[in-house]
């Protein structure tokens, strides 16, 4: 059930290029145009790029969000899956995961990518995809529990930011200065386990809520 | 276990119940605030670094802890309402959202006013000040989804669960902020930890049980129109609009 509905949503993404390909686009847009806002010189790109990738690829996980329960609910889709005897939190897991490999994942390849345009070391650059690879999936989990929650509302796309932008706080310290405050030899690992731990408590409360908050919208 | 829950589950009791502690939360809020003022304004001694500057104490200091009590009642109550399915808890949860966003606010703005002279500047992102900042949008969070859905209950329950993830949300928040603040700065821009001496202790302690009292006071006359705004097409207010206000208390 898990690996059908995650293939069905990888299938959908793959079919529709033009919808699945935005956030990565608005993500490298967006950090292009830091460069072009402050200045070129390296010394204060660097130390600045962390911050910067970090809250650009947070919007840009703003901007995929509203796709994850919206063509399922208007397509009468999702009814049949609330309908499943399979629990519910399987079926917003699924697609959670699936929402990540097509929106998060090329941002943190993406995020490689960039953070060599804005002179991040390669050593660097590594430490830096590690924290997103933890930090992206957290940011995708509520942005799943704020989209079923306003999945019905008409104001959603204003509403859902600035819902999820303060619980998303932590991620945001912890990973940007996951990167920031490691130097060459040495690993920050105390950001890095503090991100792994909100992952994991991410992923053992939110999909639970995000399926009750279906439920309500549902019934709305 | 349950029964006294289940009883003021009804709204008709229930409004009866905060109409009658509306005077005592009343009256014992206003004379604790005067005896408080009174003991932090007058009697309390100078501060020996600070003079008579940290006297905001005793309205930053209980707005402070109310801003964090008021979500964490405000979570219980959404909890208790998606548990069992009452309906009041909520409407305790939606009545008290907006004083909580109050205290946050009032909090926010004595801590910076203190700050000017103290420190030099209105803002520094101390790891208190960003807490509570946080928490203002928090609640500005939870009265914009409460407000968004056009069906009350479907708003009650979706307000509820992003109560809970939020205040299982916030000890992570200060967590983070704390350690993000530490890495940054050198000196903590926080109260030292020298024990405060009794003359300005008691009237601190004493604006605490005063500002609760006060949100009893302002929570009971907002949970009473709260529910009659949703129990309006109820038959219970029908007879209290038509009989009138004054005699439907003492009923």
């Amino acid at each position: 059930m898990f690996i059908e509905l995650l293939r069905r949503e990888l299938l959908i993404a793959w079919r529709r290029p033009g919808e699945s390909g935005v956030p990565v686009i608005f993500f490298l847009v967006t950090v292009m145009l830091f460069p072009l806002g402050l200045s070129r010189s390296p010394e204060l790109l660097r130390p600045m790029a962390p911050g910067i990738i970090w809250v650009v690829a947070f919007l840009a996980g703003m901007l995929g969000m509203q796709g994850l329960f919206r063509a399922d609910y208007e397509d009468g889709t999702l009814e049949q899956l609330l309908l499943t005897p399979r629990p519910l939190t399987l079926v917003v897991l699924a697609k959670a995961s699936g929402h990540w490999l097509v929106t998060g994942l090329p941002v943190v390849v993406g995020a490689g990518l960039v953070a060599g345009m804005l002179y991040v070391p390669s050593s660097g650059i590594v430490v830096m995809m590690l924290g997103l690879l933890l930090g992206t999936p957290i940011l995708t989990l509520l942005a799943t529990l704020v989209a079923a929650l306003t999945l019905t509302l008409r104001q959603a796309a204003v509403l859902a930011p600035v819902l999820i932008l303060p619980l998303a706080v932590p991620v945001l310290i912890f990973g940007a200065h996951s990167a920031s405050s490691s130097t060459p030899g040495e690993i920050n690992t105390q950001a890095f386990s503090a991100l792994g731990a909100m992952l994991i408590l991410a992923v053992s409360l939110l999909p639970p809520a995000a399926a009750l908050a279906l439920r309500i919208s549902h019934e709305n | 276990m349950f029964t006294w829950l289940h009883k003021l589950g009804s709204p008709p009791l229930l409004y009866r119940v905060a109409g009658r502690s509306t005077p005592w939360f009343k009256w014992t809020a206003f004379l604790l605030l005067a005896l408080g003022l009174v003991g932090g304004l007058i009697l309390a001694p100078p501060d020996y670094q600070q003079g008579d500057g940290f006297r905001i104490i005793y309205v930053h200091v209980p707005s402070a802890i109310l801003s964090l009590a008021v979500f964490v009642l405000m979570a219980v109550a959404g909890a208790i309402g998606l548990i069992w399915r009452l309906r009041m808890a909520h409407a305790v949860a939606v009545a008290a959202a907006p004083l909580g966003a109050a205290f946050t606010f009032i909090t926010l703005i004595t801590g910076s006013l203190w700050g000017k002279p103290m420190w030099g500047t209105y803002w520094a992102w101390g790891p208190r000040l960003t807490s509570e900042l946080v928490l203002l949008f928090l609640y500005f969070g939870y009265i914009a989804v409460i407000n968004a859905f056009p069906n009350q209950r479907s708003g009650d329950r979706a307000g509820a669960i992003f109560a809970i993830i939020a205040a299982v949300d916030i000890p992570i928040i200060h967590y983070s902020v704390y350690w993000w603040t530490s890495l940054h700065q050198g000196a903590s821009l926080s109260f030292t930890n020298s024990s405060i001496s009794p003359a300005m202790l008691w009237p601190l302690l004493v604006m605490i049980v005063a500002f609760t009292l006060y949100f009893c006071w302002l929570l009971s006359i907002r949970l009473r129109t709260e529910i009659l705004r949703r129990e309006r097409r109820a038959s219970w207010v029908r007879t209290l609009t038509i009989t009138g206000a004054k005699n439907a208390k003492l009923a």
